[in-house]
C-alpha cells in the first residue's frame, strides 16, 4: 500500500547500530562511578585470595597432601573464586539495573520512543553486561596470577569462561528482573540461590565433597560447568580434567543458559515496553 | 476491513479509522477516528481514563493496535514502528529523563538513539537548551531540576530530531501555574514554526490556548470534534450564569429554578444557568425571588461542553 506522503525515515537504524547505543548510555552512567567500581573489583578478589586461599589454605595444604590433586589450595580456590564472582556481579547487574530501566527512571520507555526497538534495548544491556564482567574477570585474573596461583599460562582462558558464566546468570535473571515491578524478589534470588551455589558449586571444595545425593545438582547450575573449565585452565590439567569431550559439553551447557536467557529477556522486556 | 488506498487521506500526518485497544475485556480505545493535518494543533481532551493515553501510545508505535485502520506520516505502525519513531517527538506523561546525567548529556544519548553524530547531538543540544531556558542548568544532575524544568527538557529532548509530529501527553499535569504558562509560551513557539503537535489534556484552558481543533473523548469514544470556540458554540451558549446558594438551600430549590435559562444544570455547589445574556438570567432569578450568596457571569469554555456532553466535569 502507497500513501504518497512516506518519505525515508531521518535514519533508518541497524540492530548492531541500535545496541551500540544502548551500550552507549550504559557507558555514559556508568563514567560516574567508574572509579569507585574498578577499586571494589580489585579489593574483592584481593580479600578473599588473602583470607581464603593464603590463611585457610595454609592450614588445607599443611593437613592434607594429596586431597587436591597435589595443588596448594590457594591454586586450587583462585579460579574457582573468579568463576563465583563473575556470578554474582552478573547476577546484581541484571536484577536492579533492568527494573530500573522500566519501572524506576524509566530510560529504557525513552529510548522506546526513539528509532531503537526492544531487541536493541535488551541486547544492548546485555552486551553491557557481559562489558562489565570482563573488565571484572581481566581484573581478577591479574590478581591471580600476581599471588602466583595460576599454574598455566592458559588461565587467560579463563577469563572468557568467566564471562560467559556471569551472562549464564546474567541472562535469565534480566529476563525476570523485567517481569518485577518491585525489588522485593531480588533478595530471595540472592538468599536461596546465588549465596548457596557459591558455597557449594565445587568452588570451596570439589563437588565430590559434596553428600553423593547432592553431588548431580550441581550439573543443573552454570556455575559448576564454569569452575570446572576455568579450573582446568589455571591448573593446567585442562585435556584431561576436563576431558575435551566433557570441556565442550560444559561449554555448550554455558552457552545454552545464555541463549534461553537472552530469548526470554528479549521477550520479557519487550512485553513490559509495550505495556507501558 | 481492508483499507482501500483511495481512503486514505494522503494529506493526513495521522489517519485513523475505527481505531481501538483492549486490555482484555476492558476496551480502552472504542472504534475512533480521526485525521491530523500537517501544521495543525490537535488535541484529545477528556477526563482520566478516557482513553487518550492509550490512543497516543498506539501514535507512538509503542502499543500494538487492537482493531481498526491507523497511518502515521503515510506508514504502517505495526511493520514500520522504528521508521515512524524516527520521525516523532515523544513528550510522555510519566517523565523518563535519566536522572544520574545532567541536562545536557540527556540531550546527547538521546540525540545518538536517533542516529545523530556526536558533533549533530552537540550543536543541537545547544540550541535547545537555550529554546527551553535551561543553558545555566546545563551541566546540573536532572534529580535536581524542578518540575517545570524537567518538563521543559523532555520536550526539548523530543525536538532533537527534528520531528515532523510531536506527541504531548498532558503537558502540564501537575505544574504549578507560573510554570505551566512558561511551557504553553514555549509549545506555542513550536507551533508558530509550523511544528505538528497533537497533545491531550484535562485542561481546558490548555486546549483552548494551544489547540487549533479537538477531540472531547469520554469512556474511550471521541463525542465530539471541532475548534475549541465551534465546540462551545454547538454545545454551550454564550455566557454562563453561576448561582452559589447557602448551604441546604440549593436542595430546596425544586422546580424554581426551571426556565430561567436555555438550559439549568444543577452540580453538587453551584448552580449554572445557560443563556446568551447572563445578565439577563440574573435579572429573571432575581425577579423569582431566589437568594444566591454568590453570582458570576462568565463566557463558556470548554469545560462547559464537556458537561453539555458527558453529564461530568473534567477533573473529577
Amino acid at each position: 500500500m502507497s500513501a504518497g506522503t512516506a518519505t525515508p525515515p531521518l535514519t533508518s537504524t541497524s540492530s548492531i547500530a541500535g545496541i551500540g547505543r544502548v551500550f552507549e548510555h550504559r557507558f555514559l552512567s556508568y563514567r560516574r562511578t567508574f572509579r569507585a567500581s574498578i577499586f571494589s573489583s580489585f579489593l574483592t578478589p584481593l580479600l578473599f585470595l588473602t583470607a581464603m586461599g593464603v590463611g585457610l589454605g595454609g592450614y588445607v595444604d599443611a593437613s592434607t597432601q594429596d586431597a587436591l590433586g597435589g595443588v596448594p589450595y590457594l591454586a586450587f580456590l583462585a579460579p574457582g573464586l573468579l568463576v563465583a564472582t563473575a556470578m554474582q556481579a552478573g547476577s546484581f547487574e541484571s536484577t536492579f539495573p533492568i527494573m530500573g530501566g522500566l519501572v524506576w527512571n524509566r530510560t529504557f520507555h525513552a529510548m522506546y520512543a526513539t528509532p531503537l526497538t526492544s531487541r536493541d534495548i535488551a541486547l544492548g544491556n546485555l552486551l553491557w553486561i557481559a562489558a562489565r564482567l570482563t573488565l571484572i574477570s581481566t581484573v581478577f585474573t591479574a590478581i591471580i596470577v600476581l599471588f602466583g596461583a595460576a599454574l598455566s599460562p592458559l588461565v587467560v582462558f579463563a577469563i572468557p569462561v568467566a564471562v560467559l558464566t556471569g551472562l549464564a546468570f546474567g541472562a535469565p535473571i534480566a529476563a525476570f528482573s523485567a517481569t518485577q515491578r518491585t525489588p522485593d524478589r531480588f533478595a530471595a534470588i540472592f538468599r536461596f540461590l546465588i549465596t548457596p551455589l557459591f558455597i557449594f558449586s565445587g568452588t570451596f571444595f570439589p563437588v565430590a565433597g559434596l553428600p553423593p545425593f547432592l553431588q548431580p545438582l550441581a550439573w543443573l547450575t552454570p556455575l559448576y560447568h564454569g569452575v570446572v573449565l576455568a579450573r582446568g585452565l589455571s591448573l593446567g590439567t585442562f585435556g584431561t580434567n576436563p576431558t575435551p569431550e566433557l570441556a565442550v559439553v560444559h561449554l555448550a551447557i554455558l552457552i545454552g543458559f545464555i541463549a534461553v536467557g537472552t530469548f526470554a529477556a528479549i521477550r520479557t522486556i519487550g512485553a513490559k515496553l509495550v505495556r507501558g | 476491513m481492508p483499507e482501500t488506498p483511495e481512503s486514505v487521506d494522503s494529506t493526513s500526518l495521522i489517519h485513523a479509522r475505527g481505531l481501538t485497544k483492549k486490555f482484555g475485556d476492558l476496551v480502552a480505545v472504542d472504534a475512533i477516528d480521526f485525521d491530523v493535518a500537517p501544521g495543525e494543533s490537535f488535541g484529545f481532551l477528556g477526563p482520566n481514563g478516557a482513553g487518550k493515553t492509550s490512543t497516543m501510545r498506539m501514535i507512538g508505535c509503542v502499543s500494538p493496535m487492537s482493531g481498526g485502520t491507523l497511518r502515521i506520516l503515510g506508514q504502517d505502525p505495526e511493520r514500520d514502528g522504528p521508521a515512524i519513531r524516527a520521525r516523532l517527538g515523544v513528550v510522555p506523561q510519566q517523565d523518563t529523563l535519566d536522572n544520574e546525567l545532567t541536562v545536557r548529556e540527556n540531550l546527547l544519548i538521546y540525540g545518538r538513539y536517533f542516529g545523530l553524530s556526536r558533533e549533530e547531538c552537540a550543536k543541537r543540544a545547544d540550541d535547545l537548551l537555550e529554546f527551553a531556558q535551561l543553558t545555566e542548568k546545563s551541566d546540573s544532575q536532572v534529580e535536581h531540576l524542578s518540575g517545570g524544568m524537567k518538563r521543559r527538557l523532555t520536550i526539548a529532548r523530543s525536538l532533537i530530531n527534528e520531528p515532523d509530529l510531536m506527541l504531548l501527553d498532558e503537558p502540564t499535569t501537575g505544574l504549578d501555574p507560573q510554570a505551566r504558562h512558561l511551557l504553553w509560551d514555549r509549545l506555542y513557539r513550536l507551533k508558530q514554526r509550523g511544528v505538528t503537535l497533537v497533545l491531550t489534556t484535562h485542561y481546558m484552558d490548555e486546549a483552548e490556548q494551544l489547540c487549533d481543533r479537538l477531540v472531547v473523548m469520554d469512556k474511550a469514544k471521541i463525542v465530539a470534534e471541532g475548534s475549541p470556540r465551534s465546540l462551545i458554540e454547538q454545545y454551550s451558549t454564550r455566557e454562563v450564569t453561576e448561582l452559589r446558594f447557602p448551604t441546604g438551600v440549593q436542595e430546596t430549590l425544586d422546580g424554581q429554578l426551571d426556565g430561567l435559562a436555555e438550559r439549568v444544570e444543577r452540580l453538587p455547589d453551584r448552580v449554572l444557568l445557560y443563556a446568551d445574556d447572563g445578565e439577563a438570567a440574573v435579572t429573571a432569578s432575581h425577579a423569582r425571588g431566589l437568594k444566591p450568596e454568590t453570582v458570576l457571569v462568565r463566557r463558556s469554555t470548554l469545560e462547559d461542553v464537556f458537561l453539555r456532553l458527558t453529564g461530568r466535569s473534567l477533573i473529577d
